[in-house]
C-alpha cells in the first residue's frame, strides 16, 4: 500500500518476489489489520456494521472476483448480479439441507463457479461488446431459472412468497451459534483476508501473468503457448466462485434472505461501476471502489442533511436524495476524466510524487 | 540433423496463393535467413509454422514429430518460439513478467498451487526467476527490468521480445523483422545476440529480414521466396549472384 522503496536492498529473487516487497509495506498492512480487527469493534455501532462496514466487506469480495476476470484478463461480464444470487441460493438451500455452514458457503461459490464457467464459453469466441451481451444472457435467464427450480429443493414452510424466497435459519458454526453484527462482520472479514491473498497470490505467479497476457495480446499469448480458452474460462470459474461466496454471505449475513430481485441487472452494473472507478486490474482499487460506490452516498446525504441544519433551512428528503445522485454522478465523471485507470491509479501518482521526498534529486 | 522440416506446403487466402509447394529443412545449429519482396509470403511461412495458421497442403514436422495441424500454443509447448514484425508485447507487463510469461509452457503450477503459493508455487517461482534473470543479462536489459514493457523504447522491446521467446527455452527460434525500426547501433546489438543464442544456447535460428547487409553478414544459408514460391536456397554469397534473385529482389 505505502511504499517508500528507497533504501530498501534485496539479495534474493526470493525477496524480491515477496508477498510484501517493502518492510513498510508489511507494517501498513498490520495497522490496516489492527484496526478492522481490534479497533472497528469497539467503535462501530449496529448501525455502521449494518449499513456500511458488513457490505463493504462482502463486496470487497465480490468485486475483487469481477475484477480478476474484467480488469486481469480482460473479459467483461454483465452476469455477475446473477453468479452472486446462484451463490446464495446454494449456499442457503444446502444450509436448510442441513450442510454445515462453512461448507454450504463453499458450495454456494463452488455452484457459482460452475454457472460462471458455463457462461464464459461464449468468450472462447467472442469478445468485448459482444461478451458483455453474452454474460447479459445470465442476468436474464438465471433468476427466472431460479424462481423456477428453487421451490422444489426447499422444505415447504420455510419458502414464502411465490416460493423462490429462501430464510436461511439460525446459524451455527461448530455449534457456535452467530448472532451478533460483531459475529457476521469477523466471519466476513475472514474469508475477505483468504480471498484477497488468494487473489494477490494468483497474480503475482503463473496464472496471473496468463491472464494479463490474454488482456494485453490475445494472439501473443497463444503463441507463447497458452491455451487461451483455457485461461478465460479458468477466469470465468475463479471470478464467479469469489461471487457465489460474497453471494452466500449476502444471503447468510446482510440480506438475511435469498430473493431474485435483489441480484438484478443493477447489481452487475454496480459491481462494475465499483471496479471501474476503483481501478482494473488493481486488487487494492477494489476496496476504494466498493468504499467510494457505497459510502460516499451515505456521506453525502448525511452532509446535506447537516448543512441544511446548519444553515435552518429545512432540506426535504426528495432534495436530498436529488443532489445525492447529482454529485455522486459528477464525482464519477470527474475521476474518470482524471485517471481512467480509477482511484487505484490516482494512489500510485500520488505514491510516486512521495517516493523521493522531500529530496527529489 | 535436421530440426525443422517444411514439406511443400500450400496456402491460399481467397484467391490469394499466399504459399505454393514451399519446402524447407532447417538444421541443428544453424541461422536461416528468408528474404523476399513485399508480398512474398515470408511471414505466412513463419506464420504456418508456429502454428497460427495452417497450410492447406504439405506436412511441417518439428524433430521428426507431425505439428501440420496442431494449434499454436501445442507447437509452442513442443518448442517453437516466434518474435512478430509489430511488437506483440505485453504492454502494461512489467519486462521482467513479459519474460517470466515466456517461461509459462515450461511451468506447471495450476491456480491452486498459484493461489496458495507458499510451497510448490513459489519454488517454481523463484527457479523460473533464475532463469529469466540469465536471459535478462544476455540481453543486457538489467536497467529496464520493472518497467512496463510498453514504456521502453523500440530497440529494446525487440529484445524483450527475444528475451521472452528465449524464456520458452525453444529448439527453434522464428524472428520475424528483428531489424525493423532499428538504428545501425541497435542492429549490430541485435545481430550480435542472434549470433549469441545460435553458438551459446545452440538453438537455431530462422529470421526475415530485408536488411541484406546483416542477412548476408549472420546467416549461413538464405531462402528467397517470391509471390508464394521458393526461388533459392543456398549460401548468402551463391544467392547474391543468383540471376532470380537478382531480379525479383536484389536488383543491380
Amino acid at each position: 500500500m505505502i511504499n517508500r522503496e528507497c533504501g530498501v536492498y534485496k539479495t534474493t529473487y526470493q525477496s524480491d518476489m515477496a508477498f510484501f516487497r517493502v518492510p513498510l509495506a508489511r507494517s501498513t498492512i498490520i495497522v490496516v489489520l489492527v484496526l478492522a480487527a481490534i479497533v472497528i469493534p469497539f467503535v462501530a455501532t449496529d448501525y455502521w456494521f449494518g449499513a456500511i462496514i458488513l457490505p463493504f466487506v462482502i463486496f470487497s469480495i465480490a468485486a475483487i472476483g469481477l475484477n480478476l476476470l474484467t480488469g486481469y484478463c480482460g473479459q467483461i461480464s454483465l452476469g455477475h448480479g446473477a453468479f452472486i444470487a446462484v451463490g446464495g441460493y446454494t449456499a442457503a438451500i444446502a444450509y436448510i439441507q442441513g450442510v454445515p455452514f462453512l461448507l454450504s458457503v463453499f458450495l454456494g461459490g463452488l455452484n457459482s463457479a460452475l454457472i460462471g464457467l458455463l457462461f464464459g464459453i461464449p468468450s472462447a469466441r467472442i469478445k468485448g461488446l459482444y461478451l458483455a451481451m453474452a454474460t447479459l444472457a445470465a442476468q436474464f435467464a438465471l433468476p427466472w431459472v431460479i424462481s423456477r427450480v428453487v421451490p422444489f429443493l426447499v422444505p415447504t414452510g420455510l419458502a414464502v412468497a411465490g416460493g423462490d424466497t429462501v430464510y436461511p435459519p439460525a446459524i451455527y458454526i461448530f455449534g457456535w451459534q452467530v448472532e451478533t453484527w460483531l459475529d457476521r462482520y469477523f466471519i466476513s472479514l475472514a474469508f475477505l483476508v483468504l480471498l484477497t491473498i488468494f487473489s494477490m497470490n494468483l497474480m503475482r505467479s503463473r496464472v496471473g501473468r496468463a491472464w494479463i497476457a490474454i488482456r494485453d495480446h490475445d494472439v501473443a499469448a497463444s503463441i507463447l503457448g497458452l491455451d487461451i480458452t483455457h485461461y478465460k474460462l479458468l477466469a470465468f470459474a475463479i471470478s464467479s466462485f469469489y461471487a457465489g461466496i460474497a453471494g452466500a454471505l449476502l444471503v447468510f449475513f446482510y440480506f438475511r434472505i435469498a430473493h431474485v430481485n435483489e441480484f438484478d441487472l443493477g447489481l452487475s452494473i454496480r459491481l462494475l461501476a465499483m471496479i471501474i472507478i476503483g481501478g482494473l486490474g488493481s486488487i487494492l482499487g477494489n476496496f476504494f471502489g466498493v468504499a467510494f460506490i457505497l459510502l460516499l452516498p451515505i456521506f453525502l446525504n448525511r452532509l446535506l442533511t447537516t448543512v441544511g441544519e446548519a444553515a435552518g433551512i429545512y432540506v426535504s428528503t426528495g432534495i436530498t436524495s436529488g443532489v445525492e445522485s447529482l454529485i455522486f454522478g459528477t464525482l464519477i465523471i470527474i475521476f474518470l476524466v482524471v485517471e481512467p485507470l480509477g482511484m487505484a491509479k490516482l494512489w500510485e501518482n500520488i505514491k510516486d510524487y512521495f517516493r523521493l521526498w522531500p529530496f527529489s534529486y | 540433423m535436421t530440426v525443422l522440416n517444411v514439406q511443400g506446403i500450400d496456402i491460399s487466402f481467397g484467391g490469394v496463393q499466399a504459399l505454393l509447394g514451399v519446402s524447407i529443412e532447417v538444421n541443428e545449429g544453424e541461422i536461416l535467413a528468408c528474404i523476399g519482396p513485399n508480398g512474398a509470403g515470408k511471414t505466412t511461412l513463419i506464420n504456418c509454422i508456429s502454428g497460427w495458421y495452417h497450410p492447406d497442403q504439405g506436412q511441417i514436422s518439428l524433430d521428426g514429430q507431425d505439428i501440420t495441424r496442431l494449434p499454436a500454443h501445442r507447437v509452442a509447448t513442443l518448442g517453437v518460439a516466434r518474435t512478430f514484425q509489430n511488437i506483440a508485447l505485453f504492454k502494461r507487463m512489467s519486462v521482467l513478467d513479459n519474460i517470466m510469461s515466456g517461461a509459462h509452457v515450461r511451468m506447471r503450477s495450476n491456480f491452486l498451487s498459484c493461489g496458495i503459493y507458499w510451497g510448490f508455487g513459489q519454488k517454481e517461482e523463484v527457479h523460473y526467476r533464475e532463469l529469466a534473470e540469465d536471459i535478462i543479462d544476455f540481453l543486457e536489459i538489467e536497467h529496464i527490468r520493472k518497467t512496463p514493457a510498453g514504456s521502453i523504447p523500440m530497440g529494446l522491446q525487440r529484445r524483450v521480445e527475444v528475451g521472452r521467446a528465449l524464456a520458452s527455452q525453444p529448439k527453434l527460434l522464428l524472428l520475424d523483422e528483428p531489424m525493423a525500426g532499428l538504428n545501425v547501433e541497435e542492429k549490430e546489438d541485435m545481430a550480435r545476440f542472434i549470433l549469441d543464442v545460435n553458438e551459446e544456447r545452440g538453438i537455431p535460428v530462422v529470421f526475415i529480414d530485408h536488411d541484406m547487409g546483416v542477412v548476408m553478414d549472420i546467416s549461413d544459408r538464405v531462402v528467397v521466396l517470391d509471390h508464394g514460391v521458393k526461388i533459392a536456397d543456398e549460401s548468402p554469397e551463391k544467392v547474391r549472384k543468383d540471376p532470380q534473385v537478382v531480379k525479383a529482389y536484389l536488383g543491380h
